[in-house]
């Protein structure tokens, strides 16, 4: 989309600027909230019904992972059931069929997290150089990357197997972490980022004191960069985590799997009746497993992400 | 002695030497970019070309998949379906999400850090989790639709039916992604310089005044970009409706969209060209309609 103009902004965060407008100039004010108006019923009343849509849900599943699968289908789906099974449910659930839910789980776990970090490294390095530096070819390099950030990862996931069933890397945990690494989204936020944080005069003064390039890196810049990089790591480990449709193509064998193939392979099993016996519970615990991970870094790491969201237009 | 004045004063001021340490270091990232973008796409397209036959095996087509895809009635079902669910599902969207956005930013509600992280929670939820538990919600072994009739002797039709099951899905998708974009607008709302609401309040602008002249132009942008990855999402629709699929298989069809599709036909239907044909086709349509949707927003902008 932005091949060819030079983009200013994330376009996360609507950080752009309003139409002809310049940059807010005073740094100090962004942060700062608005003045407390009184509260509105109405407002108050529409934003319970959002967090009631959103959360129900949630709700929903945290209690029925509480249930026997007899009493799934007899007590009500809102309420707790006479018996409180949770514990059973999870000791079901990461023993079923030897522990497989537990090698799925290692297997998320290792994808996103080799995935995410390596992502990230790389688009830090590559977004600081095409921030900081001047080479050539640059103007080429940002317009092919910047325009691949339309391309959907969907699209990308039965070419990308074609490709590695021809090299013969399909089946193999390389044919997941390979892709993983590779984020034009997040060069492009690292680039707008790096932009915005890290002086020139600084990386001047670093250069004069006889730093290298790569010792500026990670001595000066990697340091002004790091709510950037919290940023991108966090949605690319969410990104990994999540991943359903590349998985699904490349792995057959199913101690390779992660969470999300692993889940629906059992979910499948469950509604067709394949000659096993119906774990509903199992089905429902592990969902609930597989989605407290990200919800408790979600929370512990608040702060990182949703002053990253607004990378940009908030100059710290 | 006195020629050239000193090195440092002719030295244009914050212009970096030209040289390669910069290739250096998006060295890595150009790598991983050629292996994982650049290579398979231009796979897919070469394989495209081709077709397999059971006598004769391989042979040069051309754009003969292409042909047939754009006259196939199943590619097109799917690629219909998926433009009517970016016609309702995605403006309904947004237009919660900037909603809850205005809310939020309008400081007139309680519990605003709580009810931020509520109903950005679900993007947390892997689509396979959020299909599963829908799903689940949806159905009538133990799931609130059911138990709802059941309990007020209403009939309310099955979520999972074929009539229902676009919207259901449309449903979902708007869970997972409304607190997102909501997100995201909210931070664009905070950009916005407090001289601009100063100006307006000693206009004697009232607050959906500020809201229409102030607030929502200075989020063009940021609707645009949340819009933009949605409409690229309704395209690649696969993991909702696959997911769901084995709940409610008479209404899902193996063709229920492009990508549900083009993995028939890679796996099941063993028509791998005609497949890297399809998913190329798909992703080419995504790009174009993205990127006309920009030009079309920018043209509004410039007005």
């Amino acid at each position: 989309m932005s091949a060819t103009t030079e983009p200013q902004r994330p376009p996360v965060a609507g950080t752009e600027l309003p139409p002809g407008g310049e940059r807010p100039s005073a740094p100090a004010r962004t942060g700062r909230r608005r003045r407390r108006r009184r509260t509105s019923v109405l407002l108050q009343a529409a934003m319970a019904l959002m967090v009631l849509y959103t959360l129900l849900p949630l709700y929903w599943l945290a209690v029925n992972s509480t249930k026997t699968n007899g009493e799934l289908f007899t007590s009500n789906g809102l309420w707790f059931g006479s018996e409180f099974a949770l514990w059973d449910n999870i000791v079901t659930t990461v023993t079923y069929q030897d522990g497989i839910y537990l090698t799925w789980l290692f297997n998320t776990a290792l994808y996103s997290i080799t995935g995410a970090v390596g992502a990230t490294l790389i688009c830090a390095l590559g977004g600081y150089a095409l921030a900081k530096f001047d080479f050539p070819g640059k103007r080429a390099v940002r317009a092919v990357v910047f325009g691949a950030i339309t391309i959907p990862a969907t699209a990308l996931a039965i070419p990308t197997f074609l490709l590695f069933a021809e090299i013969g890397i399909t089946d193999t945990r390389m044919a997941i972490i390979i892709p993983a690494l590779v984020s034009p989204f997040g060069l492009y936020l690292m680039t707008v980022y790096a932009a915005d944080s890290v002086p020139d005069s600084l990386l001047e003064a670093a250069r004069i004191d006889g730093a290298g390039a790569w010792t500026t890196f990670w001595r000066v810049a990697f340091r002004l960069l790091a709510p950037g990089v919290a940023t991108v790591l966090l949605f690319n480990l969410v990104h990994t985590w999540n991943n359903y449709f590349l998985p699904l193509i490349m792995l057959s064998d199913p101690t390779l799997y992660p969470l999300t193939v692993g889940l629906n392979q059992l979910n499948n099993q469950v509604t067709t009746g394949a000659n096993l016996e119906p774990v509903y519970n199992v089905v429902l615990t592990g969902s609930l497993l597989a989605i407290v991970p990200l919800i408790v870094s979600f929370l512990f790491l608040q702060r990182y992400w949703q002053s990253g969201l607004a990378a940009g237009s908030v100059k710290q | 002695m006195s020629t050239a004045p000193p090195a440092v004063v002719r030295r244009p001021p914050r212009r970096r030497r030209r040289d390669w340490t910069g290739l250096v270091f998006v060295a890595p990232f150009l790598v991983v970019f050629t292996i994982g973008i650049v290579a398979p796409l231009v796979y897919a397209s070469g394989l495209s070309l081709f077709r397999d036959q059971l006598i004769g095996g391989r042979s040069f087509v051309g754009l003969g998949n292409y042909a047939d895809a754009l006259t196939d009635a199943r590619f097109l079902e799917g690629l219909s379906r998926v433009a009517l669910f970016l016609g309702v599902q995605v403006p309904i969207m947004i237009g919660l999400a900037l909603l809850a956005a205005l809310i939020l930013d309008s400081g007139r509600v309680r519990g605003m850090r709580f009810m931020r992280i509520g109903i950005f929670m679900p993007y947390a939820v892997p689509s396979v989790v959020a299909a599963l538990m829908w799903g689940f919600i949806y159905g009538d072994r133990f799931g609130l639709v059911a138990q709802f009739n059941e309990a007020t002797g209403l009939a309310l039709p099955s979520p999972l039916s074929s009539t229902w099951v676009l919207a259901a899905i449309g449903n979902v998708v708007t869970w997972e992604f409304v607190g997102y974009n909501m997100l995201i607008l909210y931070a664009a709302l905070r950009a916005v310089p407090e001289e601009l609401y100063e100006a307006a309040a000693i206009d004697g602008a009232g607050e959906a005044r500020v809201a229409l002249s102030i607030k929502i132009p200075a989020l063009r942008p940021a609707l645009w970009v949340a819009t933009l990855f949605s409409i690229i999402g309704s395209f690649q629709l696969f993991n909702e409706p696959n997911v769901l699929q084995s709940l409610a298989p008479a209404a899902i069809s193996t063709y229920f969209t492009p990508n549900m599709y083009a993995y028939q036909l890679a796996f099941n239907a063993n028509q791998v060209t005609y497949s890297a044909a399809v998913a190329v086709l798909l992703g080419g349509i995504t790009v174009v309609v993205a990127y006309v949707a920009q030009r079309l927003t920018e043209r509004g902008n410039r007005k």
